[in-house]
């Protein structure tokens, strides 16, 4: 095909389409004389430049057309995250507020589908081991695999890391790297410095591809720390796409669950944790561990033995 | 026994009933998991041959978990009609299918027959079943309940007002429930999720939810959805609840996992008769969902399909006044993508009503599942035509505590003007009554939270 004939179904495809804009009664189709063929500059006189509706101001307006009390609707909005005075077309939502909604699962869906940045890792002379998991989609259907570590990550692991450090870090990806993007590089020094002034020994450090949680359990057989910590990116909730969580555990080890570890979570600069202060709670968390030689349910039980609490106020 | 086909030219044979079940169930992340799904479709679709084949009474002698070593399944085989079950017992799972879908069949005659089915029996029949097939029949099957209002009846559907709130805020619920309310949802429940499950928090959401309900004369029940053993210890204090509620496991063990067996169960129906402030005689509320006993290790190497109508089977002994399953909750792992969780959705609404109970549905997804607010419309639209009771009611569908995004109220009022169908009737009069709907309708004053502002 030349460049001729190119031309003329180019030109064959605009004149149709004009054709269907001028029989529609819309506002921009009466902009420009419909049978011209050039096909540019038709929509010069739109301009759309919005400002970004994820913003707290933005987020906070009322869409009820003629509420019966608008203060007292405001009161009510300020109460509550949930999604409320938002109104009505009929019985569906408003315009505005169904593609926030829909901007708000986007981004989630773009957090558990992307991938963790090499440079972020490089800051931190992070090298790279991967789970059992093959890709994303087994990812997600077993998480059985994403609790075990490859022979072959073992053995990277046994080469380059420092063995029975009190403290080992681990990063995931978990189910959002945006959360590791977004927090390491905040959360990380933290961590570090606040260990070094603590004189608590740290391992070498190292990144772990489709983890999930439990695999702290597999790289202690291979560490033999005495505490190890993974920074993890949560499952995104609506709107809070960058959420990292901290799990740790006293010596973990094949069987270990949740019970025994202790957790951090909603790390983030987006409504949670700012990643910061989050960095100096996991060092404190660590030091109690490592002084009650325990996590979890058993902390809990070894540190309330000691310092009996209150009893619950909700006893009459 | 010898259960056993061939399929183009090939043969296929199954080993056990539990086996069979499980290789003619339609894909599932969670059988998978297990290891127990069938391996190829043609596989899966000689499982169903066979499975049509089998008479209901191999079905009744072979549980998924043995009467003696499970609660659940003397529950299931001990309430079964031995009159009913002895005029069906020869019938195949392909006959049941058929009995069901005829014309001639009426829905007396299903409400009938229910009584004398087991949850296999339930599960194996959904099976063979299209996703129409599972719209049309339940769709024939109307399980009307009574608590403090009326839910089930053919032409209403309800939504349950879910105000959840991150911290428990009083004042953060109760606007939620004013705007659940302006938009007609809360006939089926006013029911929080609380995320602090101590005593003095459920109760202070009791006292809140029921002043509601008693200034502006709302013909509904109250349920705060903590531990059981919580809510017995408000009722014991007095607290007004309305309804009591607990998550349901298909196995023994997997209630041991929720911290729950009959004879606690048993104990909280009982407290429920004597202390709840509605009339009644339907006063429990339970949830369920597809996969939960394989997350807690306790399915018994049965599938997904089978737990859950289990579930349905126990809930039965506690005429309940609302089950939902909470479809979507738990996850890829069990149920991957919208496919997975629209035809879950769909047979779990089918057993229920198969087995008797005022079924209604949490459509929902998790945002590391393949689905979007678009997949749990289209669920909607088709469980609403299947005739389901009630769907949940969240802010623009978007659960602040829990995470997760479900129907919401708008929905609730959208389904109801799109498909001709009306809030409970104590409900719907009562919004006549403020001004609020009209003629099926939503008025100008709907839809407006400060509305409750005046008094």
């Amino acid at each position: 095909m030349d460049q001729n004939q190119i031309e003329a179904i180019v030109q064959a495809v605009l004149a149709e389409l004009k054709k269907k804009e001028a029989s529609q009664p819309t506002s921009t189709a009466s902009l420009t004389p419909a049978a011209t063929a050039s096909g540019s500059n038709k929509t010069d006189a739109v301009i759309i430049d919005l400002p970004d509706p994820t913003t707290p101001e933005f987020r906070n307006a009322v869409g009820v057309e003629n509420p019966m009390d608008p203060e007292g609707l405001l009161n009510l909005k300020s109460t509550t995250p949930a999604r409320i005075g938002a109104g009505r077309a009929g019985p569906r939502p408003r315009t505005k507020s169904w593609l926030l909604f829909q901007a708000d699962h986007g981004v989630t869906q773009d957090a558990i589908y992307g991938e963790v940045k090499q440079e972020i890792l490089d800051q931190f002379g992070l090298f790279t081991v991967q789970t059992q998991v093959k890709d994303k989609a087994e990812y997600l259907l077993r998480p059985d695999l994403g609790r075990l570590l490859t022979p072959e990550a073992k053995m990277l692991i046994d080469q380059k890391c420092v063995k029975k450090p009190q403290v080992q870090i681990v990063v995931g990806d978990g189910l959002s790297a945006a959360a590791i993007n977004n927090n390491l590089p905040q959360i990380f020094p933290v961590i570090k410095q606040g260990l070094e002034a603590a004189n608590i020994s740290m391992g070498t450090p190292f990144f772990i591809k489709f983890a999930r949680v439990g695999v702290i359990n597999d790289v202690n057989t291979v560490i033999g720390a005495d505490v190890v910590v993974i920074l993890i990116g949560e499952r995104p909730g609506l709107g809070v796409a960058d959420a990292m969580s901290a799990y740790m555990g006293w010596r973990p080890g094949p069987g270990k669950t949740d019970a025994q570890r202790d957790v951090i979570c909603m790390i983030t600069n987006n409504g949670g944790l700012n990643p910061l202060e989050a960095g100096a709670f996991v060092v404190e968390l660590i030091r109690k561990i490592l002084k009650y030689q325990a996590s979890g349910v058993e902390l809990k039980l070894k540190t309330s033995e000691e310092t009996p609490e209150h009893p619950p106020s909700d006893v009459l | 026994m010898l259960l056993r086909t061939k399929l183009f030219g090939k043969t296929y044979e199954f080993g056990s009933i539990k086996e069979l079940l499980a290789k003619a169930n339609e894909e599932k992340s969670g059988d998978r998991q297990a290891g127990i799904a069938a391996e190829s479709v043609t596989e899966r679709v000689a499982a169903k041959f066979v499975l049509s084949e089998l008479p209901l009474r191999a079905l009744y002698e072979n549980p998924a978990v043995p009467y003696e070593d499970d609660e659940v399944t003397r529950v299931i085989i001990d309430q079964v009609n031995l009159t009913i079950y002895n005029e069906i017992k020869d019938w195949t799972v392909g006959e049941l299918r058929e009995w069901i879908m005829k014309d001639t069949t009426t829905p007396q005659m299903i409400r009938r027959v229910s009584n004398g089915l087991t949850a296999e029996m339930v599960a194996a029949v959904t099976k063979l079943m299209s996703n129409m097939d599972l719209i049309y029949g339940a769709s024939k099957v109307r399980v009307t309940a009574h608590c403090a209002n009326t839910i089930g009846l053919p032409g209403t559907l309800a939504s349950r007002n879910q105000p959840n709130h991150p911290t428990d805020s009083v004042e953060g619920i109760r606007a939620t429930i004013y705007e659940g309310l302006s938009y007609g949802s809360g006939d089926s429940v006013i029911g929080i999720n609380p995320v602090d499950d101590s005593l003095g928090s459920v109760m202070r959401l009791l006292d809140m939810t029921y002043d509601v309900i008693q200034k502006w004369e709302i013909p509904t029940q109250n349920c705060l959805l903590a531990h059981v053993t919580t809510q017995m210890e408000a009722m014991k204090r007095g607290s007004p609840v309305g309804m009591v509620f607990q998550s349901l496991a298909g196995s023994q063990k997997g209630n041991e996992s929720f911290g729950v067996n009959v004879g606690m169960l048993d104990e909280a129906y009982e407290m429920a008769k004597k202390y709840a402030w509605t009339a009644g005689p339907n006063y429990m509320y339970f949830e369920t969902g597809q996969g939960s006993e394989l997350s807690a290790d306790a399915h018994h190497g049965a599938d997904q399909l089978v737990m859950e109508a289990r579930c349905y089977g126990l809930a039965k002994r506690y005429h309940p006044f609302q089950v939902n399953t909470v479809v979507g909750f738990i996850g890829p792992e069990y149920l991957y993508d919208s496919v997975q969780i629209t035809r879950a959705g769909l047979e779990d609404h089918f057993m229920g009503k198969l087995y008797g109970i005022p079924m209604g549905v949490d459509a929902c997804y998790t945002n590391h599942a393949k689905a979007t607010q678009n997949d749990i419309e289209n669920l909607a639209v088709l469980l609403t035509s299947a005739g389901c009771n009630y769907f949940m009611g969240v802010p623009l569908g978007d659960d602040v505590m829990l995470s997760y995004q479900c129907t919401s109220f708008h929905d609730a009022a959208s389904l109801r003007q799109l498909l001709g169908l009306r809030p409970l009737p104590e409900f719907e009069a009562w919004m006549e009554n403020l001004g609020l709907m009209k003629d099926g309708k939503l008025t100008e004053k709907a839809g407006d939270a400060s509305f409750f502002l005046q008094k």
